[in-house]
């Protein structure tokens, strides 16, 4: 499916995404998260807080 | 009993998230996903989570702080959750583990808490440098100081004092170790090791977050005790255990609970993801694979070095 990213206006192409997946724009390097895959709606990723990890 | 009622903690799906709901679907099963940001927890009332008949829940919070109150919300719920609420705020809270490591006689790192710049600076006397400042909860290398002097130990301690949250105030100080340029992350699942990896940089800082290449460990019978022995003492059923090699043997760094694994993916054709979710599916049916009381498998660490 063809993608286009919200920070950069690029377009791209991908096979399979899931809700809640990240992504980085090939174009900008941005980190997006998938927030609906019917119709694709993307958003910047969450920014990593100090409490993240493993 | 049927297929369990699973659910999975998120805050997003990486590769391993994705993996295990993959290796979940192998089993017939579709974990419900609680994402931690659009949760809504109603403390005084748990009726909604009883509601949902969950078996299981496992953590893959990468969040620590939601993932404690979300877990310990199952406990009070009776949901069992893979890792339980405890083992998670142990594995979690780096003073509590280094407590528990050195009370129970694992060996680990010479570690010191300090609350002011000045008695700090006497730990770091006695800890020696070059030495080591961590956050007391911290992961992914982050925030990690190697301090050569002195003068450059008062300098980060006067900075970190001056970052705001309290917890910057409370000064965690370790040993510095002269690592050959690599440290061991090994894999743990209930009661088997599943896989290990030596991790290498060019940086002191040997997190693969910040960039360190895995390859194969063979899991000798001296890793394979001193990891399941602080696996163990930690009480993570899933946990990643980080070694380094020190002139008086193996020596833990940490244990994590929310453990990565995608280093690791890179160094064996083991399926870490199936045998997490084998574990977690089987833990509802079998009382026994949560035993906190077991042994290491052999058979699980021939399979982890491809024999």
């Amino acid at each position: 499916m063809t993608i286009t990213c919200p920070e950069c206006g690029a377009e791209f192409q991908l096979d399979s995404i899931e809700v809640g997946e990240i992504i980085q724009c090939p174009e900008c390097g941005v980190e997006l998260e998938v927030l609906e895959t019917d119709p694709v709606k993307l958003a910047l990723a969450p920014d990593e807080e100090e409490d993240w990890g493993e | 009993m049927g297929k369990p009622n699973v659910g999975m903690l998120v805050s997003q799906l990486r590769e391993e998230e994705k993996l295990l709901l993959r290796a979940f679907a192998s089993h017939g099963i579709d974990p419900v996903r609680l994402t931690d940001r659009k949760l809504q927890l109603e403390l005084t009332d748990l009726t909604w989570l009883q509601e949902m008949e969950l078996d299981v829940v496992l953590d893959r919070c990468l969040a620590h702080g939601r993932a404690g109150i979300v877990l310990q919300a199952l406990d009070v719920a009776g949901v069992r959750s893979v890792n339980t609420r405890r083992a998670a705020v142990i594995a979690d809270d780096k003073v509590e583990c280094s407590l528990i490591l050195g009370a129970r006689g694992i060996p680990t790192l010479r570690t010191f808490m300090a609350f002011t710049v000045e008695s700090a600076l006497e730990a770091l006397e006695q800890v020696g440098y070059p030495a080591v400042m961590k956050p007391v909860a911290g992961s992914w290398g982050r925030l990690l100081g190697k301090v050569n002097s002195p003068g450059a130990a008062r300098a980060l301690l006067e900075h970190k004092r001056q970052l705001g949250s309290y917890h910057h105030s409370m000064f965690y100080i370790q040993e510095y170790i002269e690592k050959p340029g690599r440290d061991l992350r090994i894999f743990i699942v209930g009661d088997d090791i599943v896989a290990g990896s030596y991790r290498s940089a060019e940086h002191w800082v040997t997190n693969v977050a910040r960039g360190a290449v895995s390859a194969p460990c063979p899991i000798t019978p001296e890793i394979a005790e001193i990891s399941m022995r602080a696996a163990k003492a930690i009480e993570v059923e899933i946990a990643g255990v980080d070694l380094v090699e020190t002139p008086d043997g193996l020596k833990v760094i940490e244990v994590n609970g929310g453990a990565e694994f995608k280093g690791l993916m890179s160094t064996t054709e083991y399926d870490i993801a199936q045998h997490i979710v084998d574990y977690v599916v089987n833990s509802c049916s079998d009382s026994q694979s949560s035993s906190l009381n077991g042994t290491y498998s052999a058979s699980k660490q021939s399979m982890a070095n491809g024999e």
